[in-house]
């Protein structure tokens, strides 16, 4: 189908963002990359009154490293997010991430703000931030707003950023030499939407986990962090029992609704599946690192 | 209704239109340009068919704005067909049989190109995940697959031998 009618514009600046938003209301939506906001618009899921354009806004764009935390401007692509060094060391979870979004073409034009403030429940980005307790940074009329990644999502499609407020930057505090992040999801092809996927983020070592963050997508309304999974993993090392304890105590976390791939026991299981071979990765990833500093 | 003013090099050509906030690139090519090449299918990003270079990067023609496009330079197949860039690509796909209905094949093309581009020597496996998001209603994804891996083949050999295609 074609998208209804509506006002273009296109923000140059920060500044004129916003005053471009004051003057076209509430009823007005920002259009990054546009991936997920034109292809709901083509099928008028969604009908608007003005879209302003912010993605050649240039102080949204780009990756910078100081102090130990990662800043992102939230119209970063995700090919950008997927080459950058700065993300590979100090992020990885992101880097492994970003070719599990969409395909290629997609990649290219959407945005890392973008797939935040979309908020949908079944992407890899709001899972990761809320894994990796990123800051989301708000821009209004009032001023920046910080955010915490876990109480950002609000529920399908819904985040609490308020109508004249733009996801500016994402700040992450970068990875610690103990720590070990993954991601597993799920999908019936390449670059579907996953049935059922985990961001994992866990420090420590041999002897002990000392931190353990595991976050769910695809299962719930919003990003679901498994807490009380994560809790049975600290402060014991981990191995194949605690994987298999972990996942069965993160079934009793979520409530998947079913959906067009399986009903709520499908995605239930398949939750416990991702999440014991996300650990797993861990295991070996830590291994590896292990074997790499004692060599 | 609102429209916009845009100027966009199209295939090397610099062409200023007016055109509707809600038009979106493949419409713009196809109805004001007359560019048949990229085809229309889904329009909601999921099927590859109008897959267009946008700047140099591939994209999904349904799922971006002409009116955002002021500035910005467009490929499209006729624009890298008629440069002869691709020769070696649809000479394959036709010896491989891999346009069989030929709806799909310029997304593909265009999306073969890019991998080609970057990946000198993709696997079978680098191959089908790159075209995973071009839909082949005809199911021909074998032949694609040999069709871009013997181009592969062909240009890493001539570029040993020392002479480029």
């Amino acid at each position: 189908m074609k998208a209804p009618d509506f006002i273009y514009c296109r923000a140059e600046s920060l500044a004129d963002a916003l005053r471009l938003k004051a003057e076209h209301g509430d009823q007005a939506r920002w259009l990054a990359g546009g991936q997920s906001l034109l292809a709901a618009l083509a099928f008028r899921l969604s009908e608007p009154t003005a879209l302003i354009d912010i993605s050649r806004i240039d102080a949204l764009r780009g990756i910078t490293f100081d102090a130990g935390v990662v800043r992102i401007g939230a119209g970063t692509t995700h090919t950008a997010l997927g080459v950058s060094d700065i993300i590979r060391r100090h992020v990885p979870l992101l880097a492994e991430a970003v070719p599990l979004i969409a395909h290629a073409a997609i990649r290219n034009r959407g945005t890392i703000g973008g797939s935040l403030a979309f908020a949908d429940p079944a992407a890899e980005l709001p899972a990761c931030c809320v894994a990796l307790e990123a800051t989301l940074i708000a821009v209004g009329p009032k001023g920046e707003r910080r955010i915490a990644a876990n109480a950002f999502f609000e529920g399908v499609y819904a985040t609490a950023l308020r109508d004249d407020e733009l996801l500016t930057w994402i700040e992450i505090v970068a990875a610690q030499a103990d720590e070990q992040q993954t991601l597993v999801e799920l999908t019936r092809r390449s670059g579907d939407y996953a049935m059922a996927g985990v961001a994992a983020v866990l420090r420590g070592d041999a002897a002990e986990i000392t931190h353990a963050r595991l976050v769910f997508f695809a299962l719930g309304d919003r990003p679901v962090a498994a807490a009380k999974a994560a809790a049975l993993l600290v402060g014991k090392p981990l191995d194949e029992a605690q994987v298999a304890l972990a996942a069965t105590a993160s079934a009793q976390e979520i409530d998947p609704a079913g959906d067009l791939n399986g009903g709520p026991e499908m995605k239930t299981h398949l939750a416990q599946v991702v999440l014991s071979r996300a650990l797993r990765q861990i295991m070996t990833q830590a291994k590896a690192k292990a074997e790499r500093t004692a060599a | 209704m609102t429209t916009h003013s845009i100027t966009v090099t199209v295939n090397g050509e610099s062409v200023r239109r007016a055109v509707q906030a809600r038009l979106h690139l493949i419409d713009f090519l196809r109805g004001d340009l007359g560019l048949m090449g990229s085809h229309v299918a889904c329009e909601h990003g999921v099927c590859g068919a109008c897959t267009v270079r946008v700047d140099g990067a591939i994209v999904r023609g349904c799922l971006v704005l002409a009116a955002s496009l002021d500035g910005a330079s467009v490929e499209t197949i006729e624009g890298v067909s008629d440069r002869g860039e691709i020769r070696d690509l649809q000479d394959a796909f036709i010896a491989r049989n891999a346009a069989q209905c030929g709806f799909c094949t310029p997304g593909m093309l265009m999306c073969a190109a890019d991998l080609l581009g970057s990946n000198a020597q993709p696997t079978r496996a680098e191959i089908r995940e790159h075209i995973s998001g071009n839909y082949c209603r005809c199911t021909g994804y074998q032949a694609i697959v040999d069709a871009i891996e013997t181009t592969a083949l062909k240009r890493v050999s001539s570029d040993a031998g020392g002479a480029k295609p």
